[in-house]
């Protein structure tokens, strides 16, 4: 078997890449929650690290660093340093399958801007993300702590049921493209967006995919007033910044996903002419997507927890169901 | 020895170690998380035979929604710990006698079914993708398929009818 080394080096490249954006755009995602949620309350917001406040995220982490690692006595040690690492994981790997461009000429080489092109990539992302529930779920068990324990328990049952709803979201474009394969979803938003076919299934992506990820109004497993941070009250240090990675890494990676299936993902104008502008679209519509996630913690209270359950399993899922029918019996009538 | 054949034997270590480690753990998490890596093993599996659906189907179904259902009953029961004392007695030798007469099964077949083990013909190159599955259900297995669906939606109607409140007996309390 001939192995093609300049291959192996390009993905291992644009993987590292990956990686990297990710970590870094998980720093500045803090801040510019912080930032947009002071300006949509009135206040200032952090300003006093760096011009302007910019070097914020990197203070922040320094600190993070230099806090005690706390385990308490009676907590299930392995489980407990587990727990972390597997909320993190599967955010970091999520969006292998999420095409960030078109194949551009990187020194005369053709570079196709994806990681991973494969037939089953929806079904890989609904999978990574039944994965991501168990971070919660262990962090909860293994602290030995009942308010963690309650919040763990929540967010395996919030989890579980608006993965329902997610699911049955991502069924009307799929429906549309006639694919599973993320790049040939996007090619066929070429000239309109998904989200004009399917404004009801973005909507309900968007709620159930708030919920996936635990953001306000749905952060429930967290809950500071009534479980006292709920799943992550016995972390501390690095342990409790790596959940904290994980939130914010899930919710650009959550709106990468929604860009690529309702908002044409790299797509925009001159792309065709000059590939190299679609990760900068893409980018640009991750922004918004995030902005609009902000606008809302910033806005909303959360809900009470049986009035989240009600929601999720008596409203969402029947408008999903409602919404795949609609659109199977519109494609077939068309015959499109 | 080719590459694949090293994953196989490392994955099938990973698999029955996994499959041990959920035998013999004494706590009921711990058993629990060894099943899901041994599916994730399984799903890996089906990877290298090229199925892809079928290794997605796993992680979500499997490892993803019915372990965490598992996990969430331990843990709402608080049953971690097995009891030492736990009477069980008439189930050891009935599993031993069940696990040899599955043992002795799998070995008839074997040693007289030698045409079993012939190399199989390597599968289409469409096979596994999801298109072809999805039109393999709704032509040739639409009657299973559909059995299968009106099965699991008894199992639906089933588990709503146990949890329904009976209105009569707690009438007035809400």
């Amino acid at each position: 078997m001939l192995v093609d080394w300049a291959l192996v080096l390009e993905w291992v490249i644009k993987s590292i890449l990956l990686v990297f954006i990710l970590l870094t755009g998980f720093a500045y995602t803090t801040f510019y929650e912080r930032k947009l949620a002071a300006l949509i309350q009135l206040r200032i917001g952090p300003n006093r690290a760096g011009p302007g406040g910019w070097l914020q995220p990197a203070a922040d982490g320094v600190k993070l660093i230099f806090k005690e690692e706390f385990t308490p006595a009676q907590a299930y040690k392995f489980v407990f340093v587990l727990a972390p690492i597997i909320t993190v994981v599967p955010a970091l790997v999520i969006m292998a399958v999420v095409p960030w461009g078109d194949v551009v000429n990187i020194f005369g080489r053709m570079v196709p801007l994806h990681i991973a092109d494969i037939n089953v990539a929806v079904l890989y992302i609904l999978s990574v993300a039944s994965v991501s529930v168990y971070g919660i779920v262990l962090a909860g068990w293994a602290s030995n702590n009942k308010y963690s324990m309650l919040g763990g328990l929540r967010s395996s049952a919030q989890m579980l049921s608006y993965e329902l709803a997610l699911g049955l979201a991502f069924i009307g474009p799929i429906l549309l493209a006639g694919s599973m394969s993320l790049t040939e979803i996007i090619d066929a938003q070429r000239n309109i967006w998904y989200i004009v076919y399917q404004p009801l299934g973005a909507v309900i992506f968007y709620i159930a995919m708030l919920a996936e990820v635990n953001r306000a109004p749905f952060d429930m497993p967290e809950a500071e007033q009534e479980l006292t941070a709920g799943y992550h009250t016995e972390y501390s240090g690095m342990k409790f910044s790596l959940f904290f990675m994980g939130e914010y890494i899930k919710m650009a990676a959550v709106s990468g996903i929604f860009a690529a299936l309702f908002l044409g993902g790299y797509r925009g104008p001159f792309v065709d002419e000059l590939p190299a502008l679609g990760p900068l679209y893409f980018f640009l519509k991750i922004v918004a997507s995030l902005g609009v996630m902000i606008w809302i913690r910033a806005t909303m209270p959360r809900l009470r927890y049986d009035r989240l359950m009600a929601f999720g399993w008596k409203v969402l899922l029947p408008l999903a169901l409602f919404n795949v029918l609609i659109t199977a019996v519109v494609i077939v009538a068309l015959g499109l | 020895m080719n590459g694949e054949l090293i994953l196989f034997f490392v994955l099938a270590a990973v698999a029955i170690g996994a499959a041990l480690g959920m035998l013999f753990s004494r706590n009921a998490v711990y058993s629990a998380l060894f099943l899901i890596l041994n599916f994730a093993t399984v799903a890996v599996f089906f990877l290298l035979l090229g199925a892809p659906f079928i290794a997605m189907a796993q992680v979500t179904v499997y490892a993803g929604a019915i372990m965490v259902l598992f996990l969430f009953v331990i843990m709402l029961l608080g049953a971690e710990q097995i009891q030492h004392q736990a009477r069980r007695g008439w189930q050891r030798p009935l599993a031993m006698l069940l696990t040899l007469a599955l043992l002795a099964e799998s070995a008839y077949l074997i040693f007289t079914r030698s045409d079993l083990l012939t190399v199989l013909e390597p599968a289409a190159s469409d096979y596994g993708n999801p298109q072809a599955i999805g039109m393999l259900l709704f032509t040739e297995y639409l009657l299973p398929f559909e059995v299968t669906s009106i099965l699991l939606l008894a199992a639906m109607v089933g588990a709503i009818v146990l949890v329904k409140e009976d209105r009569k007996k707690s009438g007035g309390q809400k």
